[in-house]
């Protein structure tokens, strides 16, 4: 079957992870998954730069990181998963590093989420936005 | 022979772990939440079984980037528990049941199931968080699992008719197992969420009740369903519903659903669980 990894892309404001990110993000995630080890946590959050200077990643990875753009680490190869080993490392929850991809802060976020979450309706399609 | 004795099917999220680790369950937001799991719990002592298959996936946790498998089976003796970046959720260690594991490891096989066989796995909370919410927190787990991973991270994922199909498979594979075993089928992932991307936070409970009613009562057409629309429909992250096609598969034709719940949201997600039993016919 032939793969069409297009169709992902009209879907707004997601970031799918293909087999092709898979490739293009592979030192970014395998850093991110350094991160489960205490030590390398300890290690990163002292020295971040440094830490990464020993990576096989991109500048443009590296430099996503040291900013916490995790919409640019996902737009770069990153998956959201290896991506939460970066806020874990720094004790953040899903709720507080997610918030910051939207256009919203935190406590907005938690409100929306309390009051039953993203409605779904106006964010099906780009297409249908005027976003594409 | 061992027998599907029931399918059980819920949300596994992280922060449910925390809120049991750290003794948050009865705060104002999370108790509606771990009520609607009181009923479970009961249920899983008055049922209980030898061993569970607990289809789940890995969240980095276990498996980095080096080898992504799309169907994996852990066949140890045990399982221990994962460092996610938080430090290990503190939970009993998981008791494998190898012998149960390696004949169904070889079945699906020889039905070209192409399984990745895990004589080493340590689970994450996609595993713990639905056991710690049938089980509470027991010194030892009641039951001997067999842990069965699932690429639902990396697109593409299995197709929901490769999950209902596996599902179909698993539940040859228990009834030629020679051995008085009752044996649970888990499903867990979901429901509608989306944890990242300017559309985080995305929340579908109409969707996800149709895909439960449609999981009991039409899995041959709800298979179907492309991955596309999961995405669209219930978040980049809802596609961890095909996990619960294996489950259905495995419980024949016809079901009985003995528990519904669901809840929004806990952190990012919306919380769907059944309890279903085979109908007998
Ligand atoms: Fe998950």
């Amino acid at each position: 079957m032939k793969p069409d990894f297009e169709q992902f892309k009209d879907i707004p404001g997601t970031t799918i992870f293909t087999i092709e990110s898979a490739r293009e993000g592979f030192h970014l995630n395998q850093f991110c998954m350094s991160l489960r080890d205490a030590k390398n946590r300890e290690r990163f959050l002292a020295d971040g730069p440094a830490y990464l200077a020993e990576w096989d990643m991109t500048d443009e990875q590296k430099q996503a990181v040291i900013d916490r753009d995790f919409q640019r680490m996902l737009d770069l190869g990153g998956n959201v998963y290896f991506l939460s080993k970066i806020f874990a490392a720094e004790g953040l929850s899903y709720v507080q590093a997610v918030s910051t991809m939207t256009d919203m802060n935190t406590e907005e976020y938690q409100q929306m989420m309390i009051n039953g979450g993203r409605n779904i309706e106006g964010w099906r399609s780009k297409k249908e936005r005027g976003e594409a | 022979m061992a027998k599907i004795v029931a399918g059980i099917a819920t949300s596994h999220v992280p922060a449910v772990g925390h809120a049991l680790d750290s003794g948050k369950t009865q705060d104002a937001y999370w108790k509606p939440m771990f009520d609607g799991y009181e009923f479970s719990k009961q249920w899983a002592k008055d049922n209980p079984a030898d061993v569970a298959i607990i289809v789940y996936n890995d969240h980095a946790s276990y498996f980095g980037m080096e080898i992504m498998p799309t169907f994996a089976l852990g066949i140890a003796d045990s399982f221990a528990i994962c460092d996610e970046g938080y430090g290990p959720r503190p939970v009993p260690v998981v008791e494998g049941a190898p012998e149960l594991a390696t004949h169904l490891g070889a079945s699906l096989i020889m039905d070209d199931f192409d399984m990745t066989i895990l004589n080493v796995l340590e689970v994450d909370h996609g595993l713990t968080v639905p056991m710690s919410l049938m089980y509470g927190t027991p010194d030892k787990w009641p039951t001997k699992v067999i842990p069965l991973p699932v690429n639902v991270v990396m697109n593409p994922q299995p197709s929901g008719e490769r999950c209902l199909a596996l599902g179909k498979a698993i539940k040859r594979a228990v009834e030629q197992f020679e051995g008085d075993l009752k044996v649970e089928i888990w499903g867990t992932g979901g429901m509608s969420h989306q944890i990242q991307g300017a559309r985080a936070g995305l929340i579908n409970l109409p969707w996800d009740i149709q895909f439960m009613d449609d999981l009991i009562n039409q899995p041959e057409v709800l298979q179907y369903k492309p991955h596309l629309e999961y995405m669209i429909e219930a978040g980049s992250e809802g596609v961890e519903l095909i996990m619960w096609l294996i489950m259905r598969g495995a419980l024949g034709d016809q079901v009985n659903e003995v528990y519904r719940f669901n809840h929004v949201p806990a952190s990012n997600t919306s919380v769907g669980h059944l309890i279903l039993t085979p109908k007998e016919d």
